[in-house]
C-alpha cells in the first residue's frame, strides 16, 4: 500500500478564506483525482492542502444570459446529467460523460481538470473550442490564452478558477477516440459553429490542446466534413509515443475531425 | 483531525491524520474490510464504495474531501437479517465471480449504475463498468448479474 506523507489539511467554507490560505502557499485540491493520485508517487508535495469542496460559490451550473456558467468545482457526472447544459451545450453534456469512469467522474472537477491542463484531458479541448472565458478569482483568462502546452496555464501562483463561462454556439460535437487504458483522448476533436465562425480544438496530440485554423478556414466557406477531408494536419506539431505515430495521430485528426462535423450537422 | 461521517447508516466521528486515504479508514481504522485495495492507483475499481449516492474509488481521495458524507461499503448492502441485496444475490446465482477480489466494487458499482440507468443495455452497462477490472470472469457473467438484477429490481 503505497502510503501519503503527512501534510497539512484546511476545509475552508468560502472563496475568500480560500483564497487566503492558497496566496499564502496552500495547494488547491479539487476532485483530488490527479493530484492526491500524484502525491502517492511523489510527483507533487505540497506541504497544505486547501480542499475547495465545502465552498458553495464554486459549485453549480446556470445559464446568464448568452452564455453557460459552470462552477469549477462542478463535478463531471453533474455537467453530463444536467438538463441546464444538455439544452444548451448538448456537446459539453457528452463529452463530460466521456471522461474516465463513472467513479472518476463522481470526484473530477472541470475546474481541476481545467487548471491540470494535461495534454490528453477532454475539456480543454471544449473550452478552446467554444471560446470560454476561464475566471479565476482575481481576472477573466481567455481560453486561447489560457493553455500555454503541456500541464501549464497562465494561472498564477496562488490564484484559483472559480467559474468557466461558455458562449453558446448555433451547433457543436466532440468526438473522441480513447486510448483504452488510460481512458484519456488519444485524439479528441471539438468543433463548434457559431454564426461569425467555426472553432476547432485539438487535444491528445501530445504537446497540449490548439486550434486547427486551417480546419477552421475551410468549414467557415463549407461546414461539411467533405470541406476538411483534405486539410493536412502538421505532422511534426504532433507527438509520437508507444500508443501510435504522429502520422497516426495526424491521420485520427481528420477522421476524427470529419466525424465531429458530420455530429454537429446531427 | 476531527471527521465526521456516515458509513453504512451509521454515524461515525474519528480523530484521523490528514494524510488518510477513505480506503484505509473504511478498512483499517473501521475494519470494514470487504472493501477492497487492489491497485492503489485509481485503476482497478476494486476499492469502489458509495459516496453520497454515486460509486467512486476509495483509494483517490483523502478522508477530509468526505467530511459529512453518508457512504455505503459492500457491507451495507444486507438486510439487517442477512438477506441478500437483490444486486449480490444476482452475481452469486449468475456466477459473477471466481476469486471475488473485485466483487465488492464490481458490486457496489453495478448498484450505482442501475440506480442511475435503470434502463441501461448491454453495451450500456459494459460501458459503465469500465471502472472496475477483473482478471478472472471475462466480464460475461457479470454483465449476465447485472441484468439479471435489472430485471429483479424493475418487477
Ligand atoms: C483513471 C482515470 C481516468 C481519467 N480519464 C480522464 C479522461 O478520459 N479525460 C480527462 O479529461 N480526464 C481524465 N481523468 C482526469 C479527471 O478528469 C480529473 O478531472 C482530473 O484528474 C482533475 O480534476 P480533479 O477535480 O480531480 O482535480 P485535483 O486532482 O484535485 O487537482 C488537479 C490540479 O488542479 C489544481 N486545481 C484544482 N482545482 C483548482 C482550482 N479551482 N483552481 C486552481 N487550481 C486548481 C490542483 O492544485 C491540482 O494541481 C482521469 C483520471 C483518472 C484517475
Ligand atoms: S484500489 Fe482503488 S481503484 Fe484500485
Ligand atoms: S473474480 Fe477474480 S478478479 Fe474478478
Amino acid at each position: 500500500m503505497s502510503t501519503l506523507y503527512a501534510f497539512d489539511y484546511e476545509r475552508p467554507t468560502t472563496q475568500a478564506d480560500a483564497v487566503r490560505l492558497i496566496q499564502a502557499g496552500g495547494r488547491p485540491l479539487a476532485g483530488g483525482q490527479t493530484l492526491i493520485a500524484s502525491m502517492k508517487l511523489h510527483l507533487a508535495s505540497p506541504s497544505q492542502l486547501v480542499d475547495l469542496g465545502a465552498i458553495p460559490e464554486l459549485v453549480g451550473i446556470r445559464k446568464q444570459g448568452d452564455e453557460l456558467v459552470i462552477g469549477a468545482m462542478t463535478c463531471h457526472r453533474d455537467v453530463a446529467e444536467s438538463t441546464v447544459v444538455r439544452e444548451a451545450i448538448p456537446a459539453l453534456a457528452a463529452l463530460a460523460d466521456l471522461i474516465g469512469d463513472k467513479q472518476i467522474r463522481s470526484m473530477g472537477t472541470i475546474g481541476g481538470s481545467v487548471a491540470n491542463n494535461d495534454p490528453a484531458a477532454d475539456y480543454p479541448a471544449a473550452l478552446l473550442a467554444l471560446g470560454a472565458t476561464i475566471h479565476t478569482a482575481s481576472r477573466k483568462i481567455a481560453a486561447d490564452d489560457f493553455f500555454q502546452g503541456l500541464f501549464s496555464t497562465a494561472l498564477e501562483e496562488g490564484e484559483i478558477i472559480t467559474a468557466i463561462h461558455f458562449p453558446i454556439p448555433q451547433r457543436a460535437a466532440y468526438v473522441k477516440f480513447p486510448q483504452p487504458a488510460s481512458l484519456f483522448a488519444l485524439i479528441g476533436v471539438f468543433v463548434a459553429q457559431f454564426r461569425k465562425s467555426v472553432r476547432v480544438a485539438v487535444t491528445g496530440g501530445g504537446s497540449g490542446v490548439f486550434r486547427h485554423t486551417a480546419m477552421e478556414a475551410a468549414l467557415s466557406r463549407d461546414f461539411s466534413p467533405a470541406a476538411i477531408a483534405n486539410v493536412a494536419t502538421d505532422v511534426e506539431s504532433l507527438s509520437s509515443d508507444l500508443h501510435g505515430s504522429n502520422a497516426y495521430r495526424a491521420h485520427l485528426v481528420s477522421v476524427i475531425a470529419q466525424r465531429a462535423v458530420a455530429g454537429a450537422q446531427g | 483531525m476531527k471527521l465526521e461521517i456516515t458509513v453504512n447508516g451509521r454515524a461515525v466521528s474519528a480523530d484521523v491524520p490528514p494524510n488518510t486515504l477513505l480506503s484505509a479508514f473504511i478498512r483499517d481504522h473501521l475494519r470494514l474490510t470487504g472493501t477492497h485495495r487492489g491497485c492503489d492507483t485509481s485503476q482497478c475499481g476494486a476499492c469502489t464504495v458509495i459516496a453520497n449516492g454515486r460509486s467512486m474509488k476509495s483509494c483517490s481521495v483523502v478522508v477530509g474531501q468526505m467530511q459529512g458524507a453518508a457512504i455505503t461499503t459492500i457491507e451495507g448492502l444486507a438486510g439487517k437479517d442477512g438477506e441478500l441485496h437483490p444486486m449480490q444475490a444476482a452475481f452469486k446465482e449468475c456466477h459473477g465471480l471466481q476469486c471475488g477480489f473485485c466483487t465488492p466494487g464490481m458490486i457496489m458499482s453495478s448498484v450505482d449504475l442501475l440506480t442511475h440507468h435503470p434502463h441501461a443495455t448491454k453495451a450500456e452497462i459494459c460501458e459503465l463498468l469500465e471502472g472496475n477490472i477483473c482478471r478472472c470472469t471475462g466480464y460475461e457473467n457479470i454483465v449476465k448479474a447485472v441484468q439479471t438484477a435489472q430485471k429483479k429490481m424493475s418487477a
